[in-house]
């Protein structure tokens, strides 16, 4: 409730709540809202000649180049996005946490392991690896998400790793060993709940992070596959039209930035609260 | 001293280890087959089988990562599959282009940072830090190719003042390295601003304004240098955002770099040439990292205590 009080009081992350609250509405009441099917093809949604139509007029946004309304694509593109966002970062946030916590903790031979394991994923360029991986996966909606948790997990890992460290030594988890607490009941009661706002920040942030490198699997034709509208497809499919028609670049461009931009803005807002030592150090 | 610098070069080698080992692994599991992909569509099953055994893909896992190690030893990144070209011949064709485009995007961002953060820091919680603020969490939330596309639609389509695409004069780098280094730009104005706030309200600052010097004097002689650190950091973990980045800019902009041989080669299940270039990036990461950390003893002495 504090957290929540404290984010509506900044404007920026009022923005930003603002912009995402509208995203999910849209992904949600996609088919109240969506004027026209997302797949439909229209005659009338070409020219005499064949191109598509700009924005005004019957399509709010214009067409694409098969005849199809872009208003309508992007607000289902936007359930392809969060879908994305919150799987795959989910999936992200919760290996993070988990090699993080079990490096952290049990340290040794293991531990020290896990933590060479991502370092080495550390050397990895992670944009190469996922156009490596979603390509000669048959992509899909689940694929590009698993793809995508698979090479952002490594930077929560090594936060988690650090915090644990530090909550280890503390005394109030001596005096819990002192009592007697098994390591499942520490972790999961003591050490888990003050990794917490870490998880939360993470997870806001990450998911910017997300649409964005779906976007770009997409955009490359290697990520969600159209007909499935996403945001990135959209532009792969006008991209070799974008001179004469803009429009589908830059509208679904401007609302993969906004969307994006919504969420980090979120993330940092949340940062600066759950985590006072941070506060304005950007 | 000496000691510490072998201990680091092992720990190279073994990372560069583990990211050939993890690659060669990732591209056996998957279910793309570069030997029905060479022989085409309509080739038989056994003209399949051949191509696969000659290029000894019908061996065990193990077997074959040996041999690719054992190569690597040797400095021989093997043969591109579908070019018959050596895969490092390739990739050093193709590095002086990425390089450049590499380079200039740094240059781009970290000045364009540098300023930024600078002047941010200095007008910490006015208008202008927060136009900065705003700018960056801009800078850093836009998709790469987006922003690629719209520089080439004002800059190049409609005011011609670039050309599309293509390589080879430094108009022809002027927008991809616009578009690496704006969107980089972004964290290192937000990253100097911090160290800068940090470093501005030290004690030795305060007693240099308490001797009268100016305010440009105290910012350019006495607080930047000390916030520099953190960017030479950032520069070496940059390398490796870059190297995933270059595959995106240069398609946009039909730059003949790595990232386009890697692009190709990956819609074409060329093995070799998806190895090479995963190495060659991860060799990159790290020399990166390397030189941030031999750097940064240099700027900050008291690093070298440690």
């Amino acid at each position: 409730m504090r957290v929540m009080k404290e984010l509506l009081r900044q404007p920026v992350a009022l923005f930003g709540i603002l912009i995402v609250l509208t995203v999910v509405i849209a992904a949600l009441a996609a088919p109240m809202i969506a004027p026209f099917d997302p797949d439909n093809q229209m005659f009338d949604g070409l020219s005499l000649e064949g191109a598509p139509l700009p924005p005004g007029g019957p399509f709010l946004l214009g067409t694409d180049t098969l005849g199809r309304d872009l208003f309508s694509r992007l607000l289902y593109g936007a359930r392809t996005s969060l879908i994305i966002g919150l799987v795959a970062n989910g999936v992200a946030v919760t290996i993070g946490l988990f090699v993080g916590i079990v490096a952290g903790y049990v340290r040794g031979f293991f531990g020290t392991l896990l933590m060479r394991f991502t370092d080495l994923m550390m050397a990895f360029p992670a944009l190469l690896l996922a156009i490596v991986l979603a390509a000669l996966l048959r992509p899909s909606l689940w694929i590009v998400a698993m793809v995508i948790a698979l090479v952002n997990w490594v930077q929560v890992a090594r936060i988690v790793y650090t915090e644990t460290r530090g909550l280890v030594e503390r005394d109030f988890i001596m005096a819990e060993r002192s009592l007697g607490a098994g390591h499942g009941r520490i972790l999961f009661l003591h050490i888990l709940p003050h990794l917490m706002p870490t998880a939360i920040v993470w997870g806001t942030l990450g998911i910017a992070t997300t649409v964005l490198l779906e976007a770009t699997l997409s955009f490359l034709g290697i990520g969600v596959q159209p007909p499935q509208p996403s945001w990135g497809n959209i532009i792969f499919e006008s991209q070799s039209y974008f001179q004469a028609a803009p429009w589908l670049v830059f509208f679904p461009g401007a609302i993969i930035l906004l969307t994006a931009l919504s969420f980090n803005l979120v993330g940092d807002a949340l940062r600066d609260i759950l985590d006072p030592t941070q506060r304005g150090r950007g | 001293m000496a000691i510490l610098f072998i201990r680091r070069l092992v720990q190279m080698a073994l990372i560069l280890l583990g990211v050939a080992a993890i690659t060669f692994v990732l591209l056996y599991a998957l279910p793309a087959d570069p030997a029905r992909m060479i022989a085409g569509r309509s080739a038989t099953a056994q003209t399949v089988a051949n191509i696969r055994r000659e290029l000894g893909l019908d061996q065990s896992l193990p077997v074959q990562f040996w041999s690719y190690l054992s190569n690597l030893l040797q400095g021989n990144l093997g043969r591109s599959y579908a070019q018959k070209t050596e895969v490092a011949t390739l990739i050093m064709a193709r590095l002086p282009a990425t390089l450049t485009l590499m380079f200039s995007g740094i240059v781009v961002e970290v000045v364009l940072g540098l300023t930024l953060g600078t002047i941010a820091a200095v007008r910490r919680g006015g208008f202008v830090d927060r136009l900065v603020m705003m700018a960056s969490f801009v800078g850093v939330s836009a998709p790469q190719f987006v922003v690629a596309l719209l520089l080439l639609y004002v800059f190049a389509a409609t005011l011609g003042w670039f050309p599309m695409s293509g390589y080879g004069t430094f108009s022809h780098v002027v927008l991809p390295a616009a578009t690496l280094g704006v969107l980089g730009a972004g964290w290192y104005a937000r990253m100097v601003r911090s160290a800068m706030i940090d470093v501005l309200n030290q004690d030795y600052v305060r007693t240099a304004r308490a001797k009268g010097l100016s305010s440009r004097r105290i910012t350019f002689r006495h607080a930047l240098p000390n916030a520099v650190l953190p960017v030479i950091a950032m520069i070496g973990i940059d390398i490796g955002q870059f190297m995933g980045g270059v595959v995106v800019v240069e398609a946009v902009y039909g730059w003949p770099g790595i990232g386009q041989l890697a692009w190709q080669a990956i819609q074409q299940v060329d093995i070799p040439i998806i190895m090479g270039v995963t190495l060659t990036s991860a060799l990159a990461i790290i020399l990166g990292n390397l030189v941030a950390d031999l750097i940064a003893p240099v700027i900050d002495p008291r690093i070298r205590t440690r």
